[in-house]
């Protein structure tokens, strides 16, 4: 939508406005409450010693390290999935007898949580970055892949006749009309995988090692550093809410792609 | 003048397998189109139009009868025909050019040079230089229905296959899209089997209207269509025009009225 140009400013951005204001006010009620001292540090933290703790990490702590630690595993993890959830899924969905062969297993393996893999993955990969790698490939992988093997299978029925009717081969269909329309199946199963990934990549370093931000939340939560802790969570929620919407700005414009029928 | 298309006695059946019944969607159907003919076909709607032209693009199997462009069978679908399908069918991916190119990609009969030339040529006969980068979702659906012609026409069929291409569209887009296809038509100059379910389309468009009658769809009497060419819109309005219109007209409703069936049109 283009503002049409009497509209004021505040009509213009409502939703930015609102949707701003209310955590700013939220924030702020936080910050009045915690320096009022009607919240325990130990259990609980405050705005400013959050914020505080956060510049401390940065300066003198490990937070650096710990970003980089974590972003390194969920980048080659998230990239493994996508590469193998893509080429599988794509294969699996266009060949009939390989998804026969694949379905039950595939469906079984996605049916178990991840969760309840870790501890056997810890005992196959370690406790070093190679366990976590792991952990966000396997959670990011599935979502990719079920979505790429629907978005095969749900090829457009108008656009697979007018192929046909053109004389298409079965590898000109598979190249023109399947691949670039399951497109926004992929999307969406790489946004679903972003999500899972990074839920991946916390639990993996909460359960083994020592470093990276899921092992700074699990640490600050043992030693009752609930500013360290609170450091984590906020850094863990505004990695998924930019890499979600990036993925869902990315899956809008290819929207269009998407088989009418 | 010779027969381009010949249809004899063909038969069409569907095997409902839940029900182990079959429908018989057309019924000892012969027809033959002459050379460069405009021949439409109409019907009311499950009469099995659809059936015969899919049976025709080779995209459908049949059993009984013979399909045969230029005295040779058809099997399957080939380069000497091209489908202009009611839905646009255009790629999303593909910019105009690319959809108007696509059929030509599909086939490999030209050469890089050729298709390119081809693809600017045809869409500057149905009237859509200016939008060679667009994509289909940025246009109307009576463009979107040139580009799906420019495409069937770049091909180069030896016999262009329409089934409704204008049902889709609001009734002044429509008439619109019939007098530009008499002009494209009349440039082009393709042997033409068009379907629809409008008669009056059917009148104002073709050479000889077929009417086909529903369950089990059958041929039912052929029209010629007096009418000289280039025809304007208010040929519609002409008492010639009309009557013709009402034999057909009738034709259809007796049949239904037989069936106890309400008729489309
Ligand atoms: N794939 C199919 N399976 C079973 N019956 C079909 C199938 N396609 C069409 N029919 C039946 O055949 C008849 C003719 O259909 P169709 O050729 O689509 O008619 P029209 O295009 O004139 O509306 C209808 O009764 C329809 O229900
Ligand atoms: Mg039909």
């Amino acid at each position: 939508m283009t503002g049409r140009p009497h509209q004021s400013f505040y009509q213009r951005y409502e939703g930015a406005i609102l949707g701003g204001g209310s955590i700013v006010l939220l924030l702020g009620l936080w910050e009045a409450a915690w320096q009022a001292k009607m919240i325990s540090p130990l259990f609980f933290s405050g705005p400013s010693a959050i914020a505080k703790q956060a510049v401390y990490a940065w300066t003198q702590g490990n937070l650096k390290g710990d970003l980089l630690y974590s972003g390194t595993n969920f980048t080659l993890g998230f990239i493994g999935a996508a590469i193998a959830g893509v080429v599988i899924g794509i294969l699996v969905g266009w060949y009939r007898r390989l998804r026969m062969l694949a379905d039950p297993l595939l469906n079984a393996l996605y049916a178990t949580p991840r969760v309840a893999m870790i501890p056997l993955i810890l005992m196959w990969f370690g406790i070093g970055m190679w366990s976590k790698v792991f952990i966000v490939f396997i959670s990011a992988f599935f979502p990719v892949l079920v979505n790429t093997v629907g978005g095969m299978r749900a090829i457009d029925r108008d656009l697979l006749r007018a192929a046909r009717a053109f004389c298409a081969s079965d590898w000109q269909i598979f190249k023109t009309v399947a691949i670039p329309g399951s497109v926004p199946f992929i999307l969406t199963g790489l946004r679903q995988g972003v999500a899972l990934g990074l839920i991946g990549v916390v639990v993996g370093e909460m359960f083994g090692g020592s470093q990276g931000v899921g092992f700074m939340v699990a640490y600050g939560g043992q030693t009752f550093a609930t500013d360290t802790l609170f450091v984590g969570v906020f850094i863990i929620a505004a990695a998924g809410i930019v890499l979600t919407w990036l993925a869902e700005r990315l899956e809008r414009r290819f929207s269009q792609w998407r088989p009418e029928r | 003048m010779a027969v381009k298309l010949q249809i004899d006695h063909l038969t069409k059946r569907y095997w409902l397998e839940r029900e182990s019944t079959q429908v018989l969607a057309l019924n000892d159907v012969s027809l033959g189109v002459n050379d460069g003919e405009f021949l439409a076909i109409v019907g009311p709607s499950g009469c099995g139009k659809t059936s015969l032209m899919n049976i025709v693009a080779g995209l459908l199997p049949y059993e009984e009868g013979t399909v045969s462009i230029d005295g040779k069978q058809v099997h399957g679908p080939g380069t000497d025909r091209a489908v202009v399908f009611q839905h646009s069918s255009l790629l999303p991916w593909r910019t105009i050019t690319g959809n108007v190119r696509y059929g030509m990609e599909m086939q490999k009969r030209f050469d890089e040079t050729t298709m390119q030339q081809r693809a600017e040529h045809f869409l500057k006969l149905v009237g859509l230089t200016g939008f060679e980068r667009h994509f289909p979702g940025e246009l109307s659906g009576g463009m979107q229905q040139r580009v799906n012609l420019a495409r069937a026409l770049a091909a180069d069929p030896v016999v262009l296959l329409m089934d409704e291409p204008f049902a889709a569209l609001d009734s002044q887009t429509r008439e619109f899209m019939q007098s530009e296809l008499l002009k494209i038509w009349s440039k082009a100059k393709k042997t033409v089997l068009f379907i629809t379910h409008q008669i009056n389309e059917a009148v104002y468009l073709a050479d000889r209207v077929a009417v086909m009658s529903s369950r089990p769809g059958r041929l039912k009497a052929i029209f010629d269509i007096p009418f000289s060419r280039p025809r304007t819109l208010a040929l519609k309005r002409d008492p010639k025009f009309l009557e013709i219109e009402d034999k057909i007209w009738q034709l259809i409703e007796e049949e239904s009225d037989r069936m106890g069936m309400v008729v489309e049109v």
